[in-house]
């Protein structure tokens, strides 16, 4: 097999608060291979950002304790000297955010911010990387790019800016594009466009892509693998189609669950997952999940499930026996039907 | 962007028409010594007065008056463009006193607000750097200092300790370049600028801190590291950019509106500008010279909204007029 192109070894991810110690990730560990789409899913604080702007080392431990490994082609970015991180971060990973609205600075033509995205890591002229920065937003699909360049964020639509943001995220062609909820500030028709792209640009600048989100529904034909995390843990790892067709945690049934259906118009009720994410200050012992599970029991209460591989890849972090666990989903599938 | 401009330009000759109004009514209709008496001078016989009414054209209809009295000044009077007329007292024309008083505030100001842009910003984007560190801690202190201590308090203060005290100043006065050299005039520039400068260096270094701790948290500040950036390009090429527009504005304003006299400071070191000008006129009931140096005042500070309003579009690529 391949070596990992990232590997994360137990990563823990803590932020001291005046509340108390915020274990934002806690204990992570997994691997994207070169080339693959990895879909990091996950409600809002289950820690999939904070782990990946740790690996960025955008969270240093100027603001948090961090412990573990984070080896990026064999180096741990954990161990190595901020100034050596810079030529890193931006060149070999980068990655796009969220809100491509605020994301781009907006006194700056965007043209100018590819360009100096280029020449923080290459010795090029100020002109010859303003040209790199035309063609690179001609890749990403922007009509006329060379009057597109000499624009203002503000004069683009939210869907040219997160295509601006991905031309600057691969102008240094690098080998792990980080995308952090690309789409959910975007219309949904462009979002299917930015993950399209995303798509195409992957195996034409052969890069391995992390896509982060908290909807399942939309990355799920894009990736690869899927990992579910909760309250800054993996719960459940495997294919896209391990999870999409025979998830194992309850956790994912609930996600599952609470994704709109066009095919499935006649219910007028959403299936939202009962309760609300834990604390990260008190985590709730055992499994972290078992307030909400509806399939608890005591050994939920008291000890921490494992991420353990049912078949090959798929693996889940629940103590619900394998057999158990198809029957009730396919129960819920049928219920639901 | 010209059209903009000249709309603009002719807004604040419609503005200053309007003050020009106020000023009027103030001056000449509504105090309590009607101006002929007060330019009479002691004990004036009657027809002393009406005499001096005729000649002021206080006895024609208020419209008219005001319709002659903005006439001259903007049209100019027998002392040349802008007519600023002559002075109650001295009987001399007035054009050449305000401008001799206007530079000597000119210096005083930009002397001022260079001096506490050179202090103010750096202290608060070293503060912001590092909230609530001892440095932060202490600037922050300072700039507290700074607003609450009035300069009639801390100019006599500073006077004392570094003239009469020390001796490594010397005392008040003015003393231009022109007549007594650099050295000279910057060495009795020094107090009257530090005093003057303190109480908006403070404010500045405040406004800078709030602004810079904004903007490093912000999306494209994240984007900026993300690039790749050194942390010492992200603040000064993108959190700076983005949080000193704001503060061109209010210098802007700060500069406009110091340039209608700095008061105080020119009172405590017995500075000729036009804030002590203003002052020995109300005492000597000068009328147009009062008149005068309200209208350079509101001029300064209307001109210096629309230089703000420029500069603002040039800064802000969002902000752009038709």
């Amino acid at each position: 097999m391949a070596e990992p192109l990232l590997e994360v070894k137990n990563l823990k991810v803590h932020f001291p608060t005046d509340d108390g110690l915020v274990k934002a990730v806690d204990g992570l560990t997994f691997q994207v291979m070169p080339g693959e789409t990895l879909g990091v899913v996950g409600e809002s604080g289950s820690g999939k950002s904070v782990s990946f702007l740790t690996v960025m080392g955008l969270i240093t431990r100027k603001q948090a304790i961090i412990e573990g490994e984070v080896l990026f082609q064999g180096q741990d970015l954990l161990q190595i000297p901020p100034d050596e991180m810079r030529h890193i971060r931006g060149a070999r990973i980068s990655m796009i955010f969220q809100d491509p609205m605020t994301s781009l600075h907006p006194f700056y033509k965007v043209g100018i911010q590819i360009a100096e995205a280029i020449r923080v890591h290459q010795k090029t002229s100020k002109k010859e990387a303003i040209e790199q920065a035309v063609e690179m937003l001609r890749r990403v699909g922007i009509p006329k790019p060379d009057e597109r360049a000499a624009q203002y964020p503000h004069e683009f639509s939210g869907g040219m800016r997160q295509r601006a943001m991905i031309a600057m995220a691969l102008s240094l062609n690098p080998d792990l594009l980080i995308a952090d909820e690309p789409t959910t500030a975007l219309d949904v028709t462009v979002q299917a466009q930015i993950l399209d792209l995303i798509d195409r640009l992957r195996e034409e600048f052969n890069a391995a892509v992390v896509i982060i989100t908290h909807d399942l529904g939309v990355v799920a034909e894009h990736c690869d693998h899927l990992q579910v995390m909760y309250a800054g843990k993996i719960v459940e790892y495997g294919t896209a189609d391990d999870i999409y067709y025979s998830p194992h945690h309850p956790y994912a049934w609930g996600l599952l669950g609470s994704i709109t259906r066009v095919d499935e118009a006649h219910k007028e009720r959403l299936h939202p997952i009962k309760g609300l994410p834990p604390s990260l200050i008190f985590v709730p012992p055992g499994c972290s999940f078992h307030p909400r599970c509806p399939y608890v029991f005591d050994k939920c209460k008291v000890e921490v499930p494992e991420l353990l591989p049912s078949d090959g890849h798929h693996a889940a972090a629940c103590h619900l026996p394998l057999a158990d666990k198809e029957r009730i989903y396919a129960e819920e599938v049928a219920a639901r039907t | 962007m010209l059209r903009y401009i000249i709309r603009r330009l002719l807004w604040v000759l419609v503005t200053l028409l309007l003050i020009t109004l106020i000023t009027y009514l103030i001056f000449f209709i509504m105090p309590p010594t009607k101006p002929e008496v007060n330019f009479a001078g002691k004990q004036p016989t009657p027809e002393l007065v009406a005499e001096v009414k005729k000649q002021f054209g206080l006895d024609k209809p208020v419209i008219v008056q005001y319709g002659l009295f903005a006439k001259r000044i903007f049209l100019g009077d027998e002392w040349g463009w802008p007519g600023l007329g002559f002075s109650f007292t001295t009987r001399d024309a007035l054009k050449p006193i305000i401008i001799d008083r206007l530079l000597v505030t000119l210096q005083l100001a930009i002397g001022a607000a260079i001096l506490w842009l050179m202090v103010g910003i750096p202290i608060g984007i070293l503060s912001a750097l590092r909230p609530r560190s001892l440095f932060d801690r202490a600037a922050m202190g300072f700039a507290l200092f700074g607003v609450s201590t009035p300069v009639f308090f801390l100019g006599p203060v500073l006077l004392y300790i570094f003239w009469f005290k020390l001796g490594w100043l010397p005392g008040s006065g003015f003393y231009s370049i022109a007549q007594y050299g650099f050295t000279e005039w910057f060495m009795h520039m020094i107090m009257p600028w530090s005093v003057l400068a303190l109480a908006y260096a403070a404010f500045y270094a405040r406004m800078t801190r709030g602004n810079l701790i904004e903007a490093m948290g912000e999306d494209y500040i994240r984007t900026a590291r993300a690039k790749g950036l050194s942390e010492r390009r992200v603040v000064m090429k993108h959190g700076l950019r983005a949080s000193l527009t704001p503060i061109v504005t209010i210098l802007g304003l700060d500069l406009g509106g110091l340039l209608g006299g700095a008061l105080i400071t020119e009172t405590v070191f017995n500075l000729p500008g036009l804030g002590a000008f203003a002052v020995k006129s109300v005492f000597s009931g000068d009328l147009y010279a009062i008149l005068d140096v309200t209208l350079i005042a509101a001029f300064f500070i209307t001109f210096a909204n629309l230089v703000v309003d420029i500069i603002y579009a040039f800064l802000d690529p969002r902000v752009r007029y038709t």
